[in-house]
């Protein structure tokens, strides 16, 4: 059982069934890391904005540069416009960097390795930029398809390249993110069941490759939060500012 | 480059684990609709959650700690710059203090210096005069006694004449006679002893 290395990815039940009409809305391991990394995140950047002093912290710190962080990156990528996304998009990042890193944690779960969130977070931001693009600029959102400077010969074709690019957003956005997490967890696991089964005298080389990996699944656990948070800076920018 | 391999490889790796543990697990548990509704429930509802706490209570205060911080930080320079400009206009009213007050002992000591040479040589002029005056004096006194002298002595020489010719002698001898001698002696000789 310990050799499959997809059981970590299985969402069982945990206490009672809860049906609203005909949804199954019980309570999930994989609701269980939800509520962790939001509480986790509630309760880290609660305590880092209680006190305020000059010299601050190392709460206080870690709230601050991360603020100063996603505050820096929407305004990089999506200018002075996207202010008022801001708390939605620190939001964001923050729940994918928390829900990626308590992943990292041997015997948890990770929320974010599932396609369904994923999706859904992607759906979201798909579909509030499209509505903030089209409450912006009208039907002048439209020319966001529209190249400036292509022959009219090859407009057709860019159009509907554009159109595909657009409506396929969602799907890389959110199979990027749940294909990197599933792919490294399944890495490690496969190498961690490698250890096990080569035992003590060649369990050692995928033991330090397992190592090795956890440090590089860090990194993408971080990466991929950024990549996240910034694609939906860049598809806001796209939104606010129509630059075609 | 290498990440995409890697990965790649990860899929394909996946794959093939997949066909081997097919009968065991049923594929990949992301694909069972099982639990979509659940996770899309709880995902909406702790999302919004932390949006909301987020958005309304925590990063306000963040945002308004790093407003605090950057004024407090810049009200402290403005009054660091404001009290170097104080200390600085200080330090150059001190050294006009310092100039002008060179300058005035400088004055004092000229004007004292002045006045002392001044009165030195008041001084010294009444001392001159003074002494001048005290010369002129002395001078006519001697002149007197110059003028006096030789009658004084042509007297005292005629008495001890007289009283050396009794002696010796013992003759009286006309103090007349005597002068007349001595009136000749002195007439011829008087250059010789007072330099007239």
């Amino acid at each position: 059982m310990a050799a499959n290395p997809m059981t970590q990815f299985e969402v069982y039940r945990i206490g009672p069934e809860i049906k609203v009409g005909a949804f199954d809305i019980s309570f999930t391991n994989a609701s269980l890391f939800m509520v962790i990394s939001s509480l986790a995140i509630l309760i880290i950047f609660n305590l880092g904005s209680k006190r305020s002093s000059v010299l601050p912290n190392k709460l206080q710190l870690l709230a601050e540069l991360s603020y100063t962080f996603v505050s820096k990156m929407i305004s990089d990528t999506a200018g002075s416009k996207a202010k008022p996304y801001f708390a939605f998009i620190f939001s964001l990042f923050m729940f994918v960097l928390f829900c990626n890193m308590f992943g990292m944690i041997p015997y948890t779960f990770t929320v974010t390795s599932h396609i369904i969130v994923t999706f859904v977070l992607a759906a979201f931001i798909f579909i509030g930029v499209t509505i903030i693009g089209f409450i912006k600029h009208g039907f002048g959102y439209l020319k966001l398809f529209v190249p400036s400077g292509v022959p009219i010969v090859l407009l057709p074709l860019i159009v509907i390249i554009e159109i595909i690019s657009y409506l396929s957003r969602p799907v890389s956005l959110s199979v990027r993110l749940f294909a990197n997490m599933m792919a490294g967890h399944t890495m490690m696991k496969v190498f961690g069941g490698f250890v096990i089964s080569l035992g003590i005298i060649g369990g050692w080389l995928p033991l330090s490759f397992s190592v090795a990996l956890t440090g590089l699944e860090i990194l993408v656990a971080f990466l991929q939060a950024y990549v996240f948070a910034i694609l939906t800076c860049i598809y806001l920018n796209d939104a606010l500012n129509l630059h075609h | 480059m290498i990440k995409k391999i890697f990965f790649q490889f990860i899929f394909f790796n996946f794959f093939f684990l997949k066909e081997v543990f097919a009968a065991e697990s049923g594929g990949m548990p992301q694909l069972n609709p099982e639990f979509w509704i659940s996770q899309i429930f709880w995902l909406t509802l702790t999302f919004g959650i932390l949006y909301v706490v987020l958005s309304k209570l925590i990063l306000p205060k963040i945002s308004a700690n790093l407003e605090l911080r950057k004024s407090q930080i810049q009200e402290n320079i403005e009054t660091a710059e404001k009290q170097r400009e104080i200390s600085e206009s200080k330090l150059k009213e001190y050294n006009d203090f310092v100039l002008k007050s060179k300058f005035e002992a400088k004055n004092i000591f000229k004007d004292a210096r002045k006045k002392v040479l001044k009165d030195i040589n008041s001084k010294k002029e009444n001392l001159d005069k003074q002494i001048d005056g005290e010369i002129k004096k002395a001078e006519q006194e001697i002149a007197v006694l110059k003028k006096n002298a030789p009658e004084k002595i042509n007297k005292i020489v005629i008495e001890t004449s007289s009283e050396l010719v009794k002696k010796l002698i013992g003759a009286e001898v006309n103090n007349s006679s005597i002068s007349a001698i001595v009136d000749e002696l002195s007439k011829k000789n008087g250059n010789k002893y007072y330099g007239n």
